[in-house]
């Protein structure tokens, strides 16, 4: 399916250090270390935000302020210390550009090397590509395309300023300011992000992609994505994360709220390669993430995800299935690698009647790393004919490594139908025999069978992306059998 | 007066009536003030988040209920299993009654735990085995304080024990409410084999809440199994805290059986500390009303090459609630293990809920683990099919019923015990056919 060769693997095991970990010196402006009421109302301020704005954030540190980190995922590290972090960091000079020939070359060139080739993706992917340097924006493309169609595809602090009464309207609806610790933190001082507006019966022409990258040393990055779409409109999301390489950890507190309306469909697909730490498991990025999505009548959410760095992984994608027959889907892949943990997986509420969810998780831990499913499917007392189907299978590679399942099924209604199934496996030993019988090397038969075992979910992702993921699936386990 | 503090005032009495200069009352001592510090588990409590135990500890228990009972043979007779001759431990509101019993001291010990912690006979088996595996949670500290009297069962090398035996706790309700805290202990050694039925009932519609903790070994090549039959009162509130250690080769399975009772909880834990060990846990839950029945099972694979089967069906009418929290733990040395777990459930009402947490936690890589988990209904096409042949909706349902439990009934190994079980069921589904049709 792809052009990627056996040989183009090799070099890539080759290259054992994480390839993405550089650091672009762009002059930045950041804002002292600490949280504060004042540093809150300085970033709101610099954003030139209205009024209300800065009260919902605000009312959001106020909250996040009595609350404690959450405790009981099964992740260990050393927590973060919030008033060492500074929250605010934009690169200097914010450019209005029309062209990508007035974008910084030194950005240009990040992109490169990241293999995003802003121009060449304009011109071949059909992709509009809302690329994201430490929070801020700096290059859309593709906006009037979409302009056409009366989609709205910017980054939110743009979006608060020429749509407030979207914004106001949406924001903060699915994940409430106060949800949990990380979502109220995100709230207060969240920098940038994407909104995303599908009107009525618009099928949105192209993939919108956001690219992220943490940058600056010693900053935090706080996303915040809204994605509405409107009655009978569909769009495909996706989001892809890499990160330089740094010591110290690094906090990446992200809140992505999906709307989808009478017979919307929204697909969001997520690629996350964050730096994983050393093999010593010396830094890499905490990631503290709170997706969720609404559904209403006849609407159908989709999660897909690739999940192969961070060092901390805490991330549940999940669907509120409030409106009649509507569907909410989670597609995973989580890779951990020498001592990353993750601890992830999604809920499924069901309220409305004939809503139908689809679970399929797929773990594979090696090295000395921990790997979690946590998962939550409730069928509430009105939920007639509800239908959930989970599976969770878990590879594991190695014996240091381990691999969980915490599946939670809360059921209070007869005519649900609720099935739950988890294996853990490893790779067979005859499995490896019959690939090295027929001339294919060791290392390459685990890649090729991670990537049988993951097809299910490489699958649901959109072409340009499966691609991606498969090479880095094979990148993360590199070197993890012996 | 709140329980917990009723609880503390009442330990200072219990001093008074036993020997405060043991090695036993320094681990009752240390688990009281664990107790203490723990106080009772709250919905808070990751363990507790799906069973509230408040109403329950609302009652004003009493701690040492009366000792007049005038408990006739004819009363309880219907309890036992009686159609086959069995050892038989009877305790009535929390003491040994002797006229109901029939215990034996010949090859083996099947007797009495106040015995068994003063004397000396007994005080090696006491001292490797009493509160060795009881976890040092709040519920078994609070029993471990109180610990004096259950059954105490020892089985030397190499025998069979030829009858089942028993062990029945009643209550008569001549307290308004009454608290219990059985304190068990049953020690097979190697090559030995035992079969226990263990029963918990209330003779009467007061209040009854029972802590019950059990402590079980099983030496090399042993082989134990145990029934747990709880159709207790609509007002008798059980916690059954059982912990079975294993050597290589032994056997153990306990079929619990939950079909009434106001809360219960089954707290059962497994250790396996050898190689090529087989635990077998099984249950049918069936009930209604407000009703509800908490399964939490662990078992915890330490070595490599054993195996653990879990099967757990469940079916909840009414306004009940049903609880499955079933953990695997593979070790890292853990090689080879096979790990299967199953929980089924069917729900009958609308107003009925299940939730259930089949949960994993695998360190070791050359493993086969699964778990299933399933909420469904009941076939409507097998049902038409029965009915369109002449049998009526309610016998037809309880057919369905009775062949969805099977799976659990069919390893049961002692055949009265499976009658027994089996006439519960059809009562409990109020119908009125033997099923082995």
């Amino acid at each position: 399916m792809s052009k990627y060769t056996e040989d183009d693997l090799e070099q890539e095991l080759k290259t054992k250090e994480y390839e993405y970990g550089f650091y672009t010196d762009i002059e930045s402006e950041t804002f002292a270390k600490g949280l504060s009421e004042d540093v809150v109302r300085a970033i709101s301020k610099k954003k030139n935000e209205p009024e209300w704005m800065t009260n919902w954030r605000l009312e959001a540190y106020r909250v996040w302020e009595k609350m404690d980190e959450p405790e009981w995922a099964n992740v260990n590290y050393t927590k973060p210390k919030f008033q060492d972090i500074a929250y605010y960091s934009a690169p200097k000079a914010k450019p209005k550009l029309n062209s990508l020939d007035e974008v910084d070359p030194e950005l240009l060139d990040t992109f490169k090397r990241l293999g995003i080739s802003v121009d060449e993706q304009k011109k071949l992917a059909n992709v509009a590509v809302d690329i994201v340097i430490d929070s801020v924006s700096v290059a859309t493309t593709f906006k009037k395309t979409l302009g056409e169609k009366g989609i709205i595809f910017m980054p939110i602090s743009e979006a608060i300023q020429e749509h407030p009464e979207l914004v106001r309207k949406y924001l903060g609806t699915v994940v409430p300011t106060t949800d949990n610790f990380y979502a109220a933190l995100n709230s207060a001082v969240f920098s940038d992000g994407s909104f995303c507006y599908i009107p009525k019966g618009v099928r949105c022409p192209m993939e919108l992609s956001t690219y992220f990258r943490i940058n600056e040393g010693g900053t935090g990055q706080f996303e915040r994505t809204l994605v509405v779409a409107d009655k009978d409109s569909y769009v495909s999301y996706l989001e892809g994360c890499t990160a330089p390489s740094r010591d110290e950890n690094q906090l990446h507190a992200a809140v992505v709220e999906l709307i989808a309306m009478d017979d919307a469909e929204i697909k969001y697909s997520t690629v996350q390669n964050w730096y994983p730490g050393n093999k010593e498991g010396k830094g890499g990025v905490y990631n503290f993430v709170t997706k969720r999505g609404l559904c209403e009548t006849n609407a159908k959410i989709s999660w897909t995800q690739v999940e192969t760095g961070s060092a901390i992984t805490w991330k549940y994608p999940s669907c509120i299935l409030k409106g009649n027959n509507s569907i909410g889907e989670f597609y995973s892949i989580a890779v951990t690698n020498n001592h990353q943990q993750a601890d992830t997986g999604t809920k499924m509420i069901h309220l409305g009647k004939n809503t139908k969810s689809t679970i399929i998780s797929k773990g594979i831990s090696a090295g000395k790393s921990q790997n979690s499913y946590r998962g939550l499917v409730q069928i509430n007392a009105r939920a007639e004919n509800a239908r959930n189907f989970s599976q969770c299978d878990s590879l594991l590679m190695g014996n240091d490594c381990g691999a969980h399942t915490f599946p939670y099924i809360e059921v209070k209604n007869k005519s649900a139908q609720v099935e739950h199934e988890a294996t853990t496996s490893k790779i067979g030993e005859e499995q490896l025999f019959y690939c090295n019988q027929r001339g294919i090397d060791t290392e390459k038969a685990i890649a090729l069978i991670v990537n049988g075992f993951s097809k299910e979910v490489l699958n649901k992702l959109p072409m340009e992306f499966a691609v991606e993921a498969q090479k880095l699936l094979e990148i993360s386990l590199e070197g993890s059998v012996g | 007066m709140e329980l917990k503090d009723k609880l503390l005032s009442s330990y200072v009495a219990f001093e008074n009536d036993v020997d405060t200069n043991s090695d036993i009352h320094e681990i009752r001592s240390k688990a009281f003030q664990n107790f203490e510090d723990l106080g009772f588990p709250t919905k808070k409590l990751e363990d507790w988040k799906y069973t509230s135990l408040n109403s329950v500890l609302k009652q004003d228990y009493s701690i040492f209920p009366n000792k007049d009972n005038g408990i006739q043979l004819s009363d309880v007779q219907k309890y036992f299993i009686h159609d086959i001759d069995t050892y038989k431990l009877v305790f009535i509101d929390g003491r040994y009654s002797s006229f109901l019993s029939e215990s034996t001291h010949d090859t083996f010990d099947v007797c009495l735990m106040s015995a068994a912690l003063i004397k000396p006979k007994y005080k090696a088996v006491i001292e490797n085995y009493f509160n060795k595996i009881a976890k040092k949670d709040n519920l078994t500290s609070l029993n471990t304080a109180f610990a004096n009297e259950g059954a105490y069962i020892y089985i030397p090398r190499n025998i069979e024990v030829e009858k089942p035996i028993q062990i029945i706790n009643f209550t008569t309700g001549s307290e308004t409410a009454t608290m219990l805290q059985p304190r068990n202990l049953i020690v097979v050694e190697q090559n030995a084999h035992v079969q226990i039925i263990e029963r918990h009932q209330s003779l009467t519609s007061n209040s009854v809440l029972t802590n019950s903790v059990t402590e079980v070994f099983a030496a090399k090549d042993a082989t134990i199994d145990i029934y747990k039959i709880q159709n207790d009162d609509k007002n008798a509130s059980l916690v059954d805290n059982s912990y079975i250690e294993q050597k290589s080769n032994s056997i153990v399975s306990v079929h619990t059986f939950s079909f009434g009772g106001n809360i219960t909880r089954n707290n059962l834990n497994f250790y396996q500390r050898g190689e090529h060990i087989d635990s077998i846990l099984k249950g049918i839950t069936i009930i209604e009303g407000k009703q509800h029945v908490d399964h939490h099972t662990l078992v915890h694979h330490i070595e490599p090459n054993c195996e653990s089967h879990q099967d757990y069906k469940g079916i909840f009418d009414e306004r009940s609630t049903g609880v499955f929290n079933g953990k695997v733990i593979v070790d890292k040395e853990a090689q080879k293990t096979n790990a299967y777990q199953k929980n089924n459930n069917v729900l009958i009402s609308d107003r009925a809920t299940i939730n259930a947490k089949p949960q994993l936690e695998i360190f070791a890589d050359d493993v086969k683990c699964s778990h299933g988990c399933t909420i469904g209904q009941l076939d409507n096409d097998a049902l038409f099919y029965m009915q369109q042949r002449g049998i009526p909706e309610k016998e037809g349902k309880a057919l369905l019923m009775y062949a969805f439990a099977n799976t659990v009934l069919e390893s049961v190994k002692i055949p009265e015990v499976k009658s027994r079980i089996t006439k519960l069921i059809a009562d409990k589904l109020g119908v009125n056919i033997g099923f082995d049709l």
